[in-house]
């Protein structure tokens, strides 16, 4: 039942991408052609590529290659002249994958960086309630969530790159990079993403459990002799899982949609970056993949936080 | 209930003063409240909402809820201060030397947590028996509560047993580290009658076993007869009058405490006739797909009032809402006035709807707490009879007169009312409409006793000046015996009986009815004794 409403989210939002392609002005003809190209030119692009024929038979056709497993090839890199021995035009599934990898590979990193480090900021800061602790913790959170993300990358580029010159300002990376060389390429990206989720994260891990430390079960368990830490971690974060994970689950996905702005600052080379290069260039097959692939993840990522909520909590687990 | 129990002291608090802070001051909670208790005795601690009953039980322990704080004062346990000490000296007292058992059983455990480990969580922490031999007493414990298959019952999750078995369960977990003190707070109060006869026997049997010594918090001045050596009354955070349970009961020496059983006094002569405002017949109604009301039909006698009980998941408050409209039947008819209504609300006339109106359990939250008395009242003024302007407000003023309040309440935010105040303003909005029912969800259940008593003698006097019908729905025998004329018995979706008043509380009995009446506590400390007696022979 969710799986088949995630599909059906899923290609619901490959049509809104779809159409709005439609909208832009231009296509890939046009971009590429420049303005002086001729009528005809254009006319014989947009019928070797397809464009010619109506949006909702290109739509249909695209969709059912993909059922096969076919995302088709990019318009980029594709030979002017037919059948030229030179056409450079690459297939799209080619052309994610490494990309793929290293945004995965980058928010990766963040997220195991950002989720442990936001659930003990925030148990700690629901333990040590209103003390300055929390307090400076959850002011701080307000900062770095409410500041943009290129904002929150130039400021780290201004102090670590260039006032303190510690790690690269360009994240390089490809095939050959060491795994010790990609940390520490990525150490800015991953920074900066880490920080602009931990802030959301920690606050709604903070006020989870303070909402169920309010809850007659936690007086209870104070009266029968709990202490501190035990009424947090046995008798609060049990019950507070289900939130939790869907918080966790939502900066995830923002994450991956972070990674388009920091892959560009840091000239990173992801599936983001990749992304916004293809709406330039109108490349309709990979801006549709890389879409999917984005709405995918989101889908699976809320999936699985509602699996925990339903593990986490017994009354889901075992009916009466 | 042996009254002559050892006299060594445990626990004596004395001159106890406790503030909580609420809407940004201090409030005096308790104003030197002494209280003394020996091993193995039972005291009750007895008042209305407010009086500070809760917070002397949570005091016996040194514990007060967050922005409560101890001004003033000693609690001597065993001869230590427990005011004195530290968070952390207490809390190896709390739950292992005094134990406390809550309200409501359901929200005091831990969803995420089986029931056993629950149990023997507390008794775990002391460290003294390995954790096997923990669960085999516990397991004897759930069976000297009698709870259903003791054995595997601790498997379960707390929401996998029902409210009067958790409520045991929570004894059982009180009483497993065998702890010198148990307090009990108000631990029958949202069970059905007569699952508290099982709870409460069950209690008073495993304390007199252990004789262990227990502070009975309760606002029920029956109950606390059966369970208590001696009963201390409070109110408004200072004591009333203590004495042992018999000579309270026969020989109360302050007003106060003679006003807490005065609901019990109100009787209402019963009257009807066959003109009936009112039939439902043959209806079936579910939620979803489980069904809860089967094949029910009531008459409502014109200008009379028809109690309908029943514990709860009887069906009564949804048979309110067939009659409503708020949940359409699946079967059966509705005639109102001589004319069938349609199940579905939205297809009933203004006129339909005007006639009938309801007034909820909780006043809190029937009301919008953004909107002002004049407001709240106003709107049905406007809405059914189209009136405006001045004629409204002195038609307002008119309402407020009636149900004893006066225009100085106009512009009053229901916060700024009293419990009592604001069921009386539910009471003028139905009114509002001029209507010829009012259905009154238990309408008194939230109340204390003497607002109760109000309450129900405004509901009298408006019956008899305006003719007005009354559908009551309620679980209290007390408020039954004073305002209906007839009763409707429900059990588990159906009607049992219907009839006048004399006619069901006198014998003889349908067996549920007779289950339903004699489970409901009486002024005598030997009730529950004689009863236990009578239906084990």
């Amino acid at each position: 039942m969710r799986l088949s409403l995630g599909l059906i989210t899923v290609f619901a939002f490959s049509v809104i991408i779809f159409s709005t392609f439609s909208f832009l002005p231009g296509d890939f003809a046009t971009e590429i052609l420049g303005q002086s190209a001729t009528k005809s030119a254009v006319k014989a692009l947009r019928a070797e590529l397809g464009l010619d024929k109506p949006p909702v038979t290109r739509y249909f056709d695209w969709l059912g290659n993909v059922f096969q497993g076919d995302f088709g090839s990019s318009f980029s890199g594709r030979s002017k002249v037919q059948g030229d021995q030179g056409d450079r035009s690459r297939e799209v599934v080619g052309l994610i994958i490494p990309r793929l990898k290293n945004t995965l590979f980058l928010t990766g990193v963040a997220a195991m960086l950002a989720i442990p480090l936001s659930l003990i900021l925030g148990i700690s800061a629901a333990l040590y309630r209103n003390s300055y602790y929390d307090r400076s913790a959850t002011g701080v959170s307000l900062v770095t969530v409410s500041s943009p993300e290129f904002f929150t990358a130039y400021i780290f580029i201004l102090l670590l790159a260039t006032l303190f010159p510690v790690f690269p300002t360009i994240s390089n990376v490809d095939e050959t990079t060491s795994l010790a060389e990609r940390f520490y390429r990525t150490a800015l990206p991953v920074f900066t993403l880490t920080l602009i989720t931990m802030g959301h994260m920690m606050r709604m891990t903070r006020s989870a459990i303070i909402n169920i430390l309010s809850s007659e079960y936690i007086e209870m368990a104070k009266l029968s002799g709990a202490s501190r830490y035990e009424v947090i971690v046995k008798h609060a974060l049990p019950n507070a899982w289900a939130p939790i994970s869907q918080v966790i689950a939502i900066n995830l996905a923002y994450m991956l949609i972070g990674s388009v702005v920091v892959e560009y600052v840091f000239n990173y080379q992801g599936i983001g970056r990749l992304m916004v290069g293809s709406v330039y260039n109108r490349d309709l097959p990979v801006v549709q993949a890389c879409a999917l692939i984005f709405a995918s993840t989101y889908v699976i990522l809320n999936l699985i936080a509602d699996l925990i909520g339903i593990i986490s909590n017994p009354r889901l687990l075992y009916p009466k | 209930m042996t009254s002559n129990k050892s006299k060594e002291l445990l626990l004596e608090m004395k001159n106890i003063h406790i503030d909580g802070f609420s809407d940004e001051r201090w409030h005096k909670i308790l104003k030197g409240v002494d209280l003394t208790l020996h091993r193995g005795e039972i005291l009750g601690l007895i008042g209305e909402s407010g009086a500070g009953k809760s917070t002397m039980g949570k005091a016996a322990m040194g514990y007060t809820q967050p922005g409560c704080k101890i001004i003033e004062g000693e609690i001597n346990f065993n001869g230590i201060d427990l005011a004195k000490l530290t968070e952390f000296e207490k809390r190896k007292i709390w739950g292992t030397k005094i134990s406390y058992v809550a309200q409501s059983a359901a929200a005091s455990f831990n969803p995420a947590h089986r029931l056993m480990e629950q149990t023997i969580s507390a008794a775990n922490r002391l460290n003294i028996s390995p954790t096997d031999v923990l669960k085999k007493d516990a397991v004897q414990l759930y069976e000297s509560l009698q709870l259903p298959d003791a054995e595997n019952i601790g498997d379960r999750y707390p929401h996998q047993v029902s409210g009067g078995q958790l409520q045991r369960i929570m004894t059982a977990m009180a009483m497993s580290p065998r702890p010198e003190l148990i307090i009990f707070d108000e631990p029958t109060t949202a069970l059905d009658v007569t699952t508290q006869v099982e709870v409460l026997s069950a209690m008073r049997s495993i304390v007199d076993k252990f004789n262990t010594a227990a502070i009975y918090i309760t606002h029920d001045l029956a109950v606390v007869a059966q369970m208590a050596d001696r009963i201390k009354v409070l109110r408004y955070g200072e004591e009333v009058e203590e004495a042992e349970t018999r000579d309270m009961l026969s020989n109360p020496k302050e007003e106060y405490t003679k006003s807490l059983w005065s609901v019990r006094s109100l009787i209402k002569p019963e009257e009807t006739n066959q003109d009936y405002i009112l039939s439902i017949k043959n209806i079936d109604a579910a939620y979803g797909s489980s069904k809860v009301l089967h094949n029910v039909s009531i008459d409502i006698p014109k200008g009379k009032t028809v109690a309908i009980v029943g514990e709860s998941g009887s069906g009564k408050s949804t048979t309110a809402r067939v009659i409503t409209g708020l949940l359409p039947q699946l079967k059966g008819e509705i005639i109102f006035d001589g004319k069938k209504l349609s199940p579905k609300l939205e297809q009933r006339s203004k006129e339909e709807l005007r006639k009938i109106q309801i007034i909820f359990q909780m006043p809190d939250t029937a009301m919008n707490p953004r909107q002002t008395v004049d407001e709240i009242i106003g709107r049905p003024i406007e809405f059914y009879q189209g009136i405006k302007g001045k004629e409204r407000e002195s038609k307002v003023i008119e309402l407020l007169k009636m149900i004893e309040l006066d225009e100085t309440f106009l512009d009053r935010l229901p916060s700024e009312l009293s419990g009592g105040q604001k069921q009386r303003i539910c009471i003028a909005r139905a009114l509002a409409a001029n209507p010829d029912l009012i259905i009154c969800d238990e309408v008194t259940s939230a109340l204390d006793q003497i607002v109760q008593e109000g309450i129900l003698r405004l509901l009298q006097k408006l019956q008899k000046d305006l003719g007005v019908t009354y559908i009551f729905i309620t679980h209290d025998i007390a408020t039954v015996k004073a305002i209906s004329d007839e009763i409707v018995v429900m059990y588990q979706g159906e009607v049992v009986e219907q009839g006048l008043k004399s006619k069901i509380l006198n014998p003889p009995y349908p067996d549920y009815t007779e289950l339903l009446l004699s489970s409901v506590p009486e002024m005598d400390p030997d009730w529950l004794t004689n009863l236990l007696n009578k239906r084990s022979s």
